[in-house]
Order: structure tokens, then C-alpha cells, then sequence
């Protein structure tokens, strides 16, 4: 089998889950459309496996893009007016790479899911939604033009809509899914005019054509060049929630919580990481562009980190690390170390999906509640969740050793390497992983440690868990606190926590070890492994070799890992030993802390500036426009019209027979009339 | 004798005949004056025959007469009907095509 | 020749004074009279055409057989005294004569002015049989004779509307006298 044929195969496998079940949900019994869609996942794993396999067989200088080995097209989609596109796939080490990571996690997520969603009545069609999200990101990645991405990456929002809102009855929810599918179609449509701007000039929409003629057609700083490149930045940053269209996700943890491990953890949010690594000879002719790319990348690390202190929602607080951790890889790629961004967000996939899942198992046992002020130790009731989200905050202080600790070392000391102003990002960088590492422990501390909340002690005192006795008998929204019924569209009355559930267990262990030992792929000097696989996708890059020396990289790692610990070590001393620190840290900084509470106030900003005259726009249209211009003048205006029309061809109707006589006689002396003009 | 004299004193009885049927109210006066045109139709048809030689006109003459036998009776028809139901005899009361 | 043109114009003058009469007689039973004397005129005029079968046909069938039916129904309706010159329902009395008599300006300065050069105002040349019962009898069954079958279709529908149009119809009330009759 040919390496395109599993890249079809990769893509086969979730669209048949999902066509499998949407469509036959009715007659898939119980939990069948959950192991349904399991299995497809499972299989474009297994599929990508293969797809890596074989493309060891091709030799390292062929598996690139401009080799022709490792694309394929099924059909032609238009090829007319110099336009030239198909439906082809790309799969070379970068594809397989982001394959590997999605297909991987995804399947772990859909084994969680299953007993996370069970007595959710809306169960075939959560795992519908969650295989046409697969499939959309998989066919993101493997495309070879730029139509088919515009294509996946449209799906993705789509996907990504359907399931924010996916508990549809409640009113938070469904507007967090506009908000965000209003943002990310914001970014389709700068992602769409860039590729516009870039067939204008180099006249090829696939890959291969744009990025040979590059060099040729565009100087360096070419001014349409650096356009199209901030234009498929604003594509970017809308999908992976930079500044200033990062707002929509922490409202997007209005979610099921797999839904947050996958999609803003460790698929979608990373699309646009993916997309600036795919088009970096782009960026590389255009390095305006990337500087603006790393700057706001390095911004929205150190926003998001700020904010993570201080939220009390147990998903929101992992939501801004997401934030901050992308903010990282953006960094890495726009500095042009695609090796070491793609690196963390391999990692960062590994361990904030174990986050993910290991808030979902939290929340369940407290019956829906995600508020930290309400939670507190739990390290006896659930010890299993306890190692599985240790393991992850250890990895997401980049603790050293531990996976994370190479994948973003790595990327501060190559943004040193660059030298110049990019030092002060990298500055920026370490104080936010300080703070990264203090918000990480904030969490665990807090959630698994200190006294035990009543929640907690009705586990210890039953530890085959009946769980969530103390649930709220009522159910409310965890946001508003309203209340809500279970019929479809709310989450189920019961939920399940990893404790109780095996599929939970299975799910997350792979993860945690992933999370443990994941670094070893990358670690300088020694197996720079990542970096050789990538390497024929980046080796038209002038920066490839471009490298920090082994010392610096380990002076690098030295340093954050010392950040790290110092950091940890606060931590602990502020929320173990003296608990009322906290609180008074938090009344002296009062104005800081509302500052940083209120996101630094972005959505009443966008609020204010955006939102609200659109919406003043809308009425203004509907009041004025509408009703007294469209409804008064021009369709009464029409209407008028043929209606005086009508009734003056009425008035000939008169009955009277002479009077039809008289017309008729008319008629024929005008007839006579022009015939004696005509002859004369 | 001038043909076109025929012709003449044919258009003059038309036009006479047209007149008439714009003017007069009494459905029965309006049939007549149709047939003063039909035959002042009838005149100008035999005036051209005689010009042409041919015996053609006459023929269309005598087919003209026999259209006008048939327009008259039915005509007449729907005058004694409407008699008979007591609906006025009078033109422009008979308006039921208004519309 | 000269008899001629003095009886042709004796015979257009007596047409003409019939159709006038038919118009602006207002006993409706005068303007029957009128109207054959009017045929009768007019039966003259298509004599000195050389129709002589034409000029029978009209004063047997058309004098004599339609108008006879005319004076029948004139007779049974009875005329109302149909005053011309008041009651005329306003515009349309008034220029109904108006374009009648444009119409008939246009009609003779067409028949006059020297643009009408195709009439042959001397006739053409006849044979002997022009005219006679005979002549039109070939032509009825030999040129014409689909018309003439057609004809006879059309007589038999115009007497069954006759037909049909006299009867008594039963269950239908005669409707009140609206006046104005």
C-alpha cells in the first residue's frame, strides 16, 4: 500500500463513522454508536501508523512536497481559467505527524467519552459530531491546497459550533457556539482572502505551485506578500485563540468536557500553529509577518497566564493555559523553530487532554459543579484522578524531566538563539511559565488538597462510588445557576467520574505516560528525533539549521526547570501552608485582581466597540429600513403602481357595447389613417 | 361609368352604417345599421368584380348575404328573449360585460 | 351611357336617403322601411354592375325574406319612440359621428386620390355569361363549392340558435320590469 493510499484511508475511517452513526442512531443499541465511532478513530490511527510505516520506506530526500511521492489526487475539482484544483492530499511528515497526534488523542478522547456522556440523552449524536470533527481536521491536515484547507478548516468551525452548543436548551451555551463560530468565520474569511491574494500573484492555489514560486515571484517584505501572510495570521489566530480573537474560548467550556480536551486542547486550537508551519516558506519571504505573528503570540502567553490566576472555573483555568501554551508554539513556529513548536504541541496535546480529563472526572464527582471555590480535597476520594492530574500540572509547569519541560525550554532557548528584540520575547516567555507553573499548582492544590468538601467526604466514606450523591438533585447551570430539566440538550442527571468508570481509566493512563516520558523524543543533543522526521518538510527553509548549541539548550532547560520549581515550591507555600496568604494577596491587589477577573476587560471592549452597534445597526435596519423603506415604498410603490394600472384598464371595461363599437371604429380609421400615410 | 364611384357610395354607406351603431340605443336599429354595412361590403365587392371581370365577387356577395341571413336571425333571436324575460331593450343597459 | 349615369345616380341618391333614414328615423319600424328601401336601391345599382343574379338574390332573399322577419320581430317587440338627439349618453353619442365621418374621409380620399392607381375605372372587358344565374351557379359547384357547403353548416346552426334562443324555458321566472324598457 502506497503512503497516499492510508492518507485516504486516514480520512475514510472517521467520515464513515460518522456517516454510520448519524445515520443508523435509531436502530445502534445502548452504547454502540460510542464504540462505533471509537473504532473508526481507532482505525485511522492504525491507518496513520501504517502512513508512517511507509513513508520510512521513501527515502528522506523524496518525502517532500516537491517530490510528487507523497501527494495524490482523487479528482479534479475545477480546472478552468487558470485555476487548477484538485482533491489531493499531502502526506508528508508533517501531515503524518499532526495525524498521528490527532487520530491518537482523538481516539483516547472517544474512549473517555463513552462513559462520560452515557446517560446523556444526546449520545449517538455527540459522537456524530465529535467523527465529523475528526474528519474535518484530518482533512485540514492532509490537504495539498488551499481550497481543501479552506474546505476542512470551514468544517472544523462547523464541528466545532455544533459542539459548544451542544447542550442547545441552554442559553450560555448556545451563545458561546455563536461566539464562537461568529470569530472563526472571521478567520475563514482573512484565511480565504490571503489565498486570494496569493493566487493573484503566483496564479497556483496547491501548495507545491505557491511555495516553488515564492522566491520568484515575490521579494522579500513584498507588500501583497506580508498582506497575505497577517491575512492567513488573522485565519490562524482565530482558530487558535490569540489576541484579539481569543474570546470565544473560555465561553467555549460551555462544552461537554471531552469536547474541550479535544477540540481546545489538542485538535482545532492547534490548526493554526499547523497552518503557519505548513505555509513557512511564506513567512520566511515575508519575515514582517512572522514578527507580528511572535508578538502576538508572546502577548497572548503572558495574557493568558495573568488571567489564569486569578479565574475561579475549574475548565476555565485550563482553557487560558491552553491559550498561553498555543501562544508558545506560535511563537515557536514564527521564530521559524518548527521543530520545537510542533514538538509542544505534541506534548501539550498529551498533557493538557489528561487535564481536560482529569477536570471532567472532578466535575462529575461533584455533580456538575466547576467553581474551585467549592472544591478541596479530594487527594483520598479520587487518587486515581489525583496522579493522572499531578502528572499533567507537573507537566505543564515543565517540570523537569517531564515532557513539557523539553518541548518548551526548547522553544525559549531557540527564540534566544535568534538574538536581537526576540530576546525580550523570550524574557516574557520565562516570566509567563513562572506564572504557568504557579496557576498549574493553583489547580492542584486547591482542587486535591486542603479540606475535603462535603462531595469528597461522601466518596471517601463509599469508595465503590455512588458519587454523586451530594449532585444536585435539581440541575443547574453551572454558569448561571438556573435551573434546567434532563431532557435532551442539558447534560445527564448522573455523571461519571474515572473512579467509577473504566473506559475513563483506560483513556487517561496512556496519557499520563505519554505525558512522562514524551519529552524523550526530543531531547537536545541526544535524540533529536522529531526534528530529523520533520526535517524533509522544512528543508527548503533557510532557517533549518539554524540551530542553538547543545550547551545553550541545556543552559536553557536548566533555567526553566529552576523557574519551575521556585515556582511550584511558592505555590505551595501559599496554598498549603499559609491558605490566608491568598486572600489577603487577593484584597491588597484588589484593582489587579478585578482587572485580570475580568479578562482585561476584552468582551466588554468588543462588546462596546463591535457587538453593540452591529446590533443597534440591526435594529435601526429592521425599524427603518425595512418596514418604511422596503415594505412602504418599494413593494407598496410596485404594487401601487399596477394596481393604477389595472384599474385604469378597468375603466375601459365598461359593459357598454357603443362604447366598444366606438373603439373598434377608432381602431380602423387609425388603421386606415397609417396606410394612406404609408402608400402616399 | 367610373368604378371608383361605386366605391365611394359604398364607403359613404358604411360610414353611415357605423355611425349608426356608435349612435342609436334600440338593439333593434343597431342590427340594421350592421346590415347597411355588410351591405355597403356587399356593394364594393360587386363594384370590384366588375373591375376584375371575374365572377368571384359575386360569389363572395352572395356568401356575404347569406352570413348576414344568419347574424340577423340569431340576433333577433336574443331580442324576442330578451322581450320575453322583460330585460330592457336598450343597449346601454345591457352592460353585464362590465368589468 | 347617359341613361346610365342618370340612373346610377338616382338609384345612390335613393341609398343613400335610405341609410340615412335607417339611422335617424326613431320609430324603429320606419327604419325597417327604410332600410329596404334602401335594398332596393341598392338592388339597381349592382343591375347596372352587370350582377343581374346578385341584384335578384338581394331583392328576393334579402328584402324579401330578411326583412320580412325583421317586420316580424319589430312587430312583436314593438319599437319604443327612441328619441336621437336627447339621450345621447354623452361622449360616445357624440363622437361616434365624428370618427364615422373621419373614417369616410379616409376611406375616399384612399378610392380618389391618384396613390389608389390600381383601380381600373373603365372595367375589364366581360364575357358574355358575366353576371348570369348560370355563370354563378358553375362557380357555386365548381370553385366554390367548399364554401357553399360550409354555408349550408352555417344556416343549419344559425336556425337551430333560433331554435334554441325562442324556446320557453322552464322553471325560469320572468324577471321584474326594470323600466327604462
Amino acid at each position: 500500500m502506497d503512503v497516499t493510499d492510508f492518507g485516504w484511508l486516514i480520512l475514510a475511517f472517521p467520515l464513515a463513522g460518522m456517516l454510520v452513526t448519524s445515520l443508523g442512531w435509531r436502530v445502534l443499541p445502548g452504547r454502540a454508536p460510542g464504540w462505533i465511532a471509537s473504532g473508526a478513530i481507532l482505525g485511522a490511527f492504525l491507518a496513520s501508523i501504517g502512513a508512517l510505516l511507509e513513508l520510512r520506506d521513501i527515502p528522506a530526500e523524496a518525502r517532500n512536497l516537491a517530490s510528487g511521492e507523497v501527494t495524490a489526487s482523487a479528482f479534479t475539482y475545477a480546472k478552468t481559467f487558470g485555476i487548477d484544483v484538485n482533491l489531493g492530499i499531502l502526506v508528508d511528515p508533517l501531515a503524518v505527524f499532526m495525524c498521528l497526534v490527532v487520530t491518537g488523542v482523538s481516539f483516547l478522547i472517544h474512549v473517555y467519552s463513552v462513559s462520560y456522556m452515557t446517560s446523556d440523552r444526546g449520545f449517538a449524536r455527540y459522537f456524530a459530531y465529535l467523527n465529523f470533527f475528526v474528519f474535518s481536521m484530518l482533512l485540514l491536515v492532509l490537504a495539498d491546497n488551499f481550497v481543501l484547507l479552506i474546505v476542512g478548516w470551514a468544517f472544523v468551525g462547523a464541528a466545532s459550533y455544533l459542539l459548544v452548543s451542544f447542550y442547545y436548551r441552554r442559553a450560555t451555551a448556545t451563545a458561546a457556539g455563536i461566539k464562537a463560530f461568529v470569530i472563526n468565520v472571521i478567520g475563514d474569511v482573512g484565511l480565504v482572502i490571503g489565498s486570494f491574494l496569493l493566487f493573484s500573484e503566483t496564479g497556483a492555489l496547491d501548495y507545491a505551485g505557491v511555495f516553488e514560486r515564492t522566491e520568484a515571484v515575490f521579494v522579500t517584505n513584498d507588500g501583497t506578500l506580508v498582506a497575505a501572510c497577517l491575512l492567513i495570521l488573522v485565519g490562524a489566530f482565530a482558530k487558535s485563540a490569540q489576541l484579539p480573537l481569543h474570546t470565544w474560548l473560555p465561553d467555549a467550556m460551555e462544552g461537554p468536557t471531552p469536547v474541550s480536551a479535544l477540540i481546545h486542547a489538542a485538535t482545532m486550537v492547534t490548526a493554526g500553529v499547523y497552518l503557519i508551519a505548513r505555509t513557512h516558506p511564506l513567512f520566511e519571504q515575508a519575515p514582517a509577518a512572522a514578527d507580528v505573528s511572535a508578538i502576538i503570540g508572546t502577548a497572548t502567553l503572558l495574557f493568558a497566564a495573568t488571567v489564569a490566576l486569578v479565574v475561579t472555573d475549574l475548565k476555565r483555568v485550563i482553557a487560558y493555559s491552553t491559550m498561553s501554551q498555543i501562544g508558545y508554539m506560535i511563537l515557536g513556529v514564527s521564530v521559524f523553530a518548527y521543530g520545537a513548536g510542533l514538538f509542544h504541541l505534541m506534548t501539550h496535546a498529551f498533557f493538557k487532554a489528561l487535564l481536560f480529563m482529569g477536570a471532567g472526572s472532578v466535575i462529575g464527582a461533584m455533580g456538575g459543579e466547576q467553581s474551585l471555590d467549592r472544591m478541596g480535597g479530594f487527594r483520598k476520594a479520587m487518587p486515581f484522578t489525583f496522579v493522572v492530574f499531578t502528572i499533567g500540572a507537573l507537566a505543564l509547569a515543565a517540570f523537569p524531566l517531564f515532557s513539557g519541560f523539553f518541548s518548551k525550554d526548547e522553544i525559549l532557548a531557540f527564540t534566544i538563539n535568534r538574538g536581537g528584540w526576540y530576546v525580550a520575547l523570550a524574557a516574557i516567555g520565562y516570566l509567563a511559565a513562572a506564572l504557568t507553573a504557579f496557576y498549574s499548582f493553583r489547580m492542584v492544590f486547591r482542587v486535591f488538597f486542603g479540606k475535603p468538601v462535603p462531595e469528597a467526604e461522601s466518596l471517601e466514606r463509599t469508595p465503590e462510588g455512588t458519587g454523586g450523591e451530594q449532585a444536585h438533585h435539581d440541575p443547574v447551570n453551572p454558569a448561571t445557576g438556573e435551573a434546567e430539566d434532563t431532557d435532551v440538550g442539558f447534560p445527564g442527571p448522573s455523571h461519571q467520574f474515572a473512579e467509577r468508570e473504566r473506559p475513563m481509566k483506560f483513556a487517561m493512563a496512556p496519557l499520563a505516560v505519554l505525558a512522562v516520558i514524551g519529552g524523550a523524543v526530543g531531547i537536545p543533543g541526544v535524540t533529536d528525533t522529531l526534528e530529523h522526521f520533520l526535517e524533509p518538510t522544512f528543508e527548503d527553509s533557510s532557517y533549518i539549521n539554524d540551530h542553538p548549541t547543545d550547551g545553550a539548550e541545556w543552559a536553557g532547560l536548566a533555567f526553566g526547570g529552576a523557574i519551575s520549581i521556585a515556582s511550584i515550591a511558592l505555590a505551595a507555600f501559599i496554598f498549603l501552608r499559609r491558605p490566608e496568604l491568598r486572600v489577603a494577596i487577593r484584597e491588597r491587589f484588589a484593582g489587579v485582581h478585578r482587572f485580570l477577573f475580568n479578562r482585561w476587560y476584552f468582551d466588554e471592549l468588543y462588546n462596546a466597540a463591535i457587538v453593540g452597534p452591529v446590533a443597534a445597526a440591526g435594529r435601526f435596519g429592521r425599524t427603518v429600513v425595512e418596514s418604511r423603506f422596503v415594505d412602504g415604498f418599494l413593494i407598496g410603490g410596485t404594487t401601487g403602481v399596477v394596481r393604477a394600472g389595472s384599474s385604469f384598464a378597468r375603466a375601459i371595461q365598461s359593459g357598454l357595447i357603443r362604447a366598444y363599437a366606438l373603439l373598434l371604429v377608432l381602431g380602423v380609421a387609425g388603421i386606415a389613417l397609417y396606410f394612406l400615410i404609408v402608400s402616399s | 361609368m367610373d368604378v371608383s364611384w361605386f366605391v365611394v357610395l359604398s364607403a359613404f354607406i358604411f360610414c353611415i352604417g357605423a355611425g349608426g351603431v356608435m349612435t342609436r340605443r334600440n338593439p333593434l336599429v343597431v342590427l340594421l345599421c350592421l346590415e347597411l354595412m355588410l351591405n355597403a361590403g356587399n356593394l364594393a365587392l360587386i363594384a370590384f368584380d366588375r373591375m376584375h371581370g371575374l365572377g368571384d365577387g359575386q360569389v363572395f356577395a352572395l356568401f356575404v348575404m347569406v352570413i348576414a341571413a344568419c347574424e340577423v336571425v340569431v340576433g333577433l333571436g336574443i331580442i324576442v328573449a330578451l322581450y320575453r324575460r322583460r330585460l330592457p331593450i336598450d343597449v346601454d343597459d345591457l352592460s353585464e360585460l362590465k368589468g | 351611357m347617359l341613361f346610365e349615369q342618370i340612373l346610377f345616380f338616382v338609384a345612390g341618391i335613393g341609398a343613400l336617403a335610405g341609410a340615412l333614414g335607417v339611422v335617424m328615423l326613431r320609430n324603429p319600424f320606419y327604419s325597417v322601411l327604410s332600410l329596404v328601401a334602401h335594398l332596393l336601391a341598392l338592388a339597381v345599382l349592382f343591375l347596372l354592375l352587370q350582377a343581374q343574379f346578385v341584384a335578384a338574390a338581394q331583392v328576393v332573399v334579402y328584402a324579401g325574406a330578411v326583412m320580412v322577419l325583421y317586420v316580424f320581430v319589430v312587430a312583436y317587440v314593438g319599437g319604443s319612440d327612441d328619441p336621437l338627439a336627447r339621450d345621447q349618453s354623452g361622449v360616445i353619442g357624440q363622437l361616434g359621428p365624428v370618427f364615422a365621418g373621419a373614417l369616410l374621409i379616409e376611406l375616399t380620399i384612399a378610392v380618389l386620390a391618384s396613390s389608389l392607381g390600381a383601380l381600373d375605372t373603365r372595367g375589364a372587358d366581360l364575357e358574355p355569361g358575366y353576371g348570369t344565374p348560370a355563370e354563378i351557379g358553375e362557380l357555386l359547384l365548381q370553385r366554390f363549392l367548399l364554401p357553399f357547403e360550409a354555408a349550408s353548416f352555417l344556416l343549419l346552426s344559425a336556425a337551430v340558435g333560433a331554435v334554441v334562443l325562442a324556446r320557453k324555458r322552464r322553471g325560469l321566472e320572468p324577471l321584474e320590469d326594470e323600466g327604462a324598457g
